[in-house]
C-alpha cells in the first residue's frame, strides 16, 4: 500500500513538475471539442451523446499512453525491483482513473459551454462521467502497457483497444441516456453494476497479467 | 490408427452432415409456417458450427498462451498462434455464411444485429493480436507480449457477447424483438435436426483442428531450419 502511494506521489509530482502532460491533454480537449462546436452547432441530444463519449475515448488514449510510454526501461527496471510489477500497474491504474475523471468533468464543462446542454439530470450524468471515465482507463492502461512493451505508440494502443472498448462504450451510451430525459429507465441499476464488475474484471486480469508482461 | 482415428472421425462426420444436412425433413411449423426460412434452414448445419469451432479453437489459442506463460516453451506460442489463426478463418467463414444467409432471410446481408457486431469485433481483436505480433522482432518478447494480449481479450471479449445481444435488439433467434425469426431458437431445433446439428458441430470443430495441425507441422519445420 505505502509503495502505491509513493508511486503515485511520484506521478503526482512529475506532473505538477513538468506541468507538460496535464496542459497538453486539457489543450488537446479544449482544441477537439472548440473543432467540434465549428463543425456541428449545437448538435440534438442523440448526437450529443455520442459525440461526448467518442471525444472521451480519443482523449483517454492519448492521456492513458503517455503514462507508459515516458517511463525508460532503466526506470521501468528500477520500479520492478523496489516497488514489484503489482504495485507498479495498480499505482498507474489508480493514477490514470483520476486523471481521466479530472479530464471527463473538464470536457463535460466545455460540451456544456460550446455544444449546448440538453441534460435534464446533470448531477446523474456527473456521476455517469467518473464512472465512465474510469472505466475507459483501466482498459486503456493495460493496453498503454502492452503497447508500450512493444515499443509502439499510441495508434497500436487505438488498434486493440477500439475492439475492447466497445462493450463498456455502448453500455454507457444507453446509461447516459437516461440523463436526458425525466424517464427510469429500467434495468439502470444492473447497466451500472455490469459496467461495475467489468471494471473489476479488468483489474483483475491487469493485477494477474502484468508481471508476465514485464519480466525480462 | 490411435494418432489419426479423430481425422477419419471428422471425416465421416462431415459427409454425414453434407448428406443428412441436405436430406432431413425440416419441421414444417418452424420453416414455413411461422417464418420465411423455407429451405434455407439447413444453412443452421453449415453456419452456427463455424461458430462453435471458432470459440473451440481461439479457446485452445487461449489455453497455450496461459501455459507459455506459466513454462516459456517456443512450441506453445506457435501452437497459441496457429489456433488463434484457424479460429479467425472460421470466424471469417461464419461471417459469409451468415450474410448470404440473412440477405435471403432478413432482407440484407448486414443488419447492425448485436451477433453480427459481436462477430466483426472478435475478428478486429485478433487481426489486432497479429499486428501486435509483427510489431516486434524478438522472438521472446513478442510470445510473451502477445500472449498477454491474447489473454486479456479473451477474458473481455467472452463476456462482451453474453452482454450485447441483451443491450440491443437482436434478429437471431433468443434475442429481443421478433422481426427475424423466432422460431429458430436452441429449444425449437426438433430432436432430428439436433441428430444432425451437434455431429455437425463436432465435424467442423475437428477439421479446425486438423488444419491447425497441418500448419503446426510447417511452422515447426521452419522454426528448426531457421534455428539451424
Amino acid at each position: 500500500m505505502n509503495h502505491i502511494l509513493a508511486l503515485i506521489k511520484k506521478d503526482l509530482l512529475l506532473e505538477i513538475r513538468q506541468q507538460y502532460t496535464f496542459y497538453g491533454i486539457v489543450l488537446y480537449v479544449a482544441s477537439t471539442i472548440f473543432v467540434l462546436y465549428l463543425a456541428m452547432g449545437q448538435p440534438e441530444e442523440k448526437v450529443w451523446n455520442g459525440l461526448f463519449w467518442m471525444i472521451q475515448l480519443f482523449i483517454c488514449v492519448n492521456a492513458v499512453a503517455k503514462s507508459f510510454l515516458q517511463e525508460s526501461q532503466g526506470r521501468m527496471l528500477y520500479f520492478y525491483t523496489v516497488a514489484g510489477a503489482r504495485d507498479f500497474i495498480l499505482s498507474k491504474l489508480l493514477f490514470n482513473a483520476g486523471l481521466m475523471i479530472i479530464m471527463s468533468i473538464v470536457s463535460l464543462l466545455l460540451f456544456q459551454l460550446l455544444l449546448g446542454n440538453p441534460l435534464h439530470n446533470p448531477v446523474r450524468f456527473i456521476g455517469f462521467v467518473c464512472l465512465g471515465g474510469c472505466s475507459l482507463s483501466l482498459v486503456f492502461s493495460f493496453l498503454a502497457a502492452i503497447a508500450a512493451r512493444a515499443r509502439q505508440g499510441a495508434a497500436l494502443m487505438a488498434i486493440l483497444g477500439f475492439p475492447l472498448i466497445i462493450p463498456q462504450v455502448l453500455l454507457l451510451m444507453k446509461m447516459s441516456n437516461t440523463a436526458f430525459a425525466d424517464v427510469i429507465q429500467a434495468g439502470l441499476v444492473q447497466i451500472i453494476l455490469l459496467l461495475v464488475a467489468l471494471d473489476v474484471l479488468v483489474i483483475a486480469l491487469a493485477v494477474i497479467l502484468f508481471p508476465f508482461l514485464w519480466k525480462d | 490408427m490411435r494418432q489419426y482415428w479423430w481425422k477419419i472421425l471428422s471425416i465421416v462426420l462431415l459427409i454425414y452432415t453434407f448428406i443428412a444436412g441436405f436430406l432431413v425433413p425440416l419441421p414444417y411449423e418452424t420453416a414455413y409456417l411461422n417464418s420465411n426460412l423455407y429451405e434455407s434452414m439447413r444453412n443452421f448445419f453449415f453456419h452456427v458450427p463455424m461458430w462453435f469451432a471458432q470459440l473451440g479453437l481461439i479457446t485452445i489459442s487461449l489455453v497455450y498462451s496461459i501455459m507459455y506463460l506459466r513454462k516459456p516453451n517456443p512450441t506453445y506460442d506457435i501452437y497459441a498462434t496457429e489456433f488463434a489463426r484457424t479460429g479467425t478463418v472460421f470466424g471469417v467463414l461464419g461471417l459469409i455464411t451468415g450474410a448470404i444467409w440473412a440477405n435471403y432471410t432478413w432482407g440484407a446481408a448486414w443488419s447492425n444485429d448485436p451477433k453480427q457486431i459481436g462477430a466483426a469485433i472478435a475478428l478486429l481483436i485478433y487481426v489486432a493480436y497479429f499486428v501486435l505480433r509483427n510489431s516486434m522482432p524478438d522472438l521472446d518478447k513478442r510470445a510473451r507480449v502477445a500472449g498477454v494480449y491474447n489473454i486479456f481479450a479473451y477474458f473481455i471479449y467472452i463476456p462482451m457477447i453474453l452482454i450485447l445481444p441483451r443491450l440491443t435488439e437482436s434478429l437471431h433467434p433468443g434475442g429481443q424483438g421478433s422481426e427475424g425469426n423466432p422460431g429458430m431458437g436452441g429449444n425449437s431445433l426438433d430432436a432430428k435436426l439436433r441428430l444432425v446439428f451437434w455431429p455437425a458441430v463436432l465435424g467442423w470443430l475437428l477439421l479446425g483442428a486438423w488444419i491447425t495441425t497441418l500448419r503446426l507441422r510447417v511452422r515447426i519445420i521452419e522454426e528448426k531450419k531457421h534455428s539451424v
